[in-house]
């Protein structure tokens, strides 16, 4: 147990815990994001650079923001009465247990125990992108077809279709 | 050691003589703060300086002359300002969220500070040698969207929230264009270190220096990742987030005294940072512009690069009208975002070329689907001359 990790572990669960347990819904949103920055830590602390930095761009970046708008959209963000815990904190609490428990239950069952990396070595980026575009090229480009389909469908859902919109205009007259 | 040597790696060599004064138990410590303690005094006197070269031109720009009552010419006025904001009284508004309200400018200021870590400032001047370094920059600089977020937000006002809101999107919008034309850099570089970006683009053609700003590709991205930097650094023309005008200073309306300094002081150093990395991407970072200027050390060669950057800034600030959030959006989407495209591909056409073929190809490739797509996007507008009208 070093520092290094310890660190990290703090400001994930500290995060972790704040997130299901206050009770303003913006305040569990940036206690979210300091959890994503906690594994971002963690991450570098085993070596993973790439997939540290990678980690901070999507999720502190883009997700923890995606999720904030959409507080802020659903009227989330109004603010509650004084207590500073959600009055449900404890089946918060309860649900994430039992998401522990089963994903600690997996892991443990799993054959990775058996050779767990005993030591921290870092990779270079150049053999991840290799390895993304020989070995791993199909997979993506599946996400790439993915993520293509969602933003098509983001455009069609945003989109106004004029005749639409100029008879609602006539109805309002 | 030649002298010029010495006077190149003069911050390196004095970096190392410090350290060894030390004991040996603190030698890491005392390493990384000889590294640290000058980014955080260095870029903030820097902020000084560009607080009174932009009041100062912006005054000329706009036929008046600028603050000029503290010392001669007005060159204390930075030292005014600093007191000014150290002294006010700093309120905070009695429905604010008082913990998220005061921790905004700190992520901030903290995020910024981060990003300087990866930044080449001279031969052998890292602070840090990551192995992505321009992943870290952006890693690190998508993260200031969570500070105006809570900074926002936490304001309860709605100017503020707007403010914040409009910050956001087109943060996230312009950070497309800037990455992907940062990538067309990467790409031709091969590695994301931004120390061997660095020496790639090391090198001389009879006096001119192989910088990628110089090729085809490299100028169309080069702008791109301008305007893009503007946009992200909420400057002028792309300051509606702040928009004086309309929402009275956007996020940071209800912060005073020196949380605003804070954010002012943010805002600048993400500017220097951006044009840093824009430098090292597209200018040659710190190399000499000219192979009989490489005596000149490599460190002043970087700084000079960044106030011309700064002077740039300034310049397109003082003569630019601001957007309309539409426009804005348009510009970011359905301009930039193709055009870094179009890019990458002149880029890999580059890339697989040889001789005077990839010029043309590389030129073509950028030039054809500009013009096509700028008159594709003034094609249904009607450019009149203006009339104006006065009141009688």
């Amino acid at each position: 147990m070093n520092l290094s990790f310890l660190i990290p572990a703090i400001i994930l669960l500290v995060g972790a815990a704040a997130a299901n347990t206050l009770r303003n819904l913006v305040h569990c949103v940036l206690a979210l994001t300091l959890a994503f920055a906690g594994f971002a830590l963690l991450y570098f602390g085993l070596g993973a650079e790439f997939l540290g930095l990678v980690q901070l761009l999507v999720y502190v970046g883009a997700v923890a923001i995606l999720i904030a708008f959409t507080v802020l959209l659903t009227g989330g963000g109004t603010a509650g009465e004084q207590t500073v815990l959600s009055p449900r904190w404890l089946q918060g609490f309860l649900l994430a247990g039992a998401m522990f428990l089963l994903l600690g239950y997996g892991i443990s069952k799993s054959r990775f125990t058996a050779h767990a990396a005993t030591s921290v070595r870092s990779y270079p980026v150049s053999l991840i992108g290799d390895a993304l575009i020989t070995s791993y090229a199909l997979p993506l480009e599946m996400l790439g077809v993915l993520l293509t389909v969602a933003t098509i469908g983001g455009v069609v859902l945003a989109i106004r279709e004029p005749r639409q919109a100029s008879q609602s205009v006539k109805v309002d007259q | 050691m030649s002298s010029i040597q010495i006077a190149d790696q003069i911050f390196v060599l004095l970096k190392h003589w410090l350290v060894g004064r030390v004991p040996v138990s603190l030698q890491p410590v005392v390493g990384i703060l000889i590294t640290v303690i000058p980014i955080i005094c260095v870029f903030p006197a820097l902020f000084a300086i560009t607080t009174i070269l932009e009041r100062k031109g912006l005054g000329r720009i706009q036929n008046r002359y600028g603050p000029n009552r503290t010392g001669p010419f007005g060159i204390l006025q930075p030292l005014a300002d600093g007191v000014k904001a150290l002294t006010k009284e700093d309120i905070i508004p009695a429905n604010a969220d008082k913990v998220v309200h005061f921790f905004a400018p700190v992520v901030l200021v903290m995020l910024v500070f981060l990003a300087y870590a990866v930044l080449p400032m001279g031969r052998n001047m890292a602070a840090v040698d990551l192995d992505c370094g321009v992943l870290f920059f952006f890693a690190i600089g998508s993260g200031t969207e969570v500070a105006v977020f809570m900074a926002g937000w936490s304001s309860r006002n709605k100017y503020a929230l707007l403010g914040a809101m409009r910050a956001i999107a087109q943060m996230i919008s312009y950070e497309i264009p800037l990455i992907l034309s940062a990538v067309a850099a990467i790409m031709i570089a091969g590695t994301l270190n931004l120390q061997q970006i660095v020496t790639q683009q090391a090198g001389y053609s009879g006096i001119f220096p192989h910088w990628y700003v110089f090729t085809p590709w490299g100028f169309a991205a080069f702008l791109l990742f301008i305007i893009s930097a503007t946009a992200e650094s909420n400057r002028s023309p792309f300051d509606l987030p702040e928009g004086e005008s309309e929402i009275i200073a956007g996020y940071y309306i209800e912060y005073s005294g020196f949380k605003f300094a804070l954010f002012f002081l943010g805002e600048y150093l993400g500017m220097f940072s951006i044009s840093a990395i824009a430098i090292t991407l597209f200018l040659g970072g710190w190399a000499a512009p000219f192979s009989f200027l490489t005596w000149v050390p490599s460190w002043l060669w970087f700084f000079a690069k960044l106030v011309t950057m700064i002077l740039c800034f300034i310049w397109v600030r003082g003569t630019l009208p601001r957007l309309r959030q539409d426009q804005l959006m348009n510009f970011a989407w359905k301009f930039m975002l193709p055009m870094a495209l179009v890019v990458l591909t002149s880029a890999a056409c580059w890339r697989y070329t040889e001789g005077w073929q990839r010029w043309a190809i590389s030129f073509l490739v950028v030039i054809i689907p500009y013009s096509w797509l700028g008159h594709g996007m003034m094609s249904n507008r009607k450019l009149e001359q203006r009339k104006y009208r006065f009141a009688e």
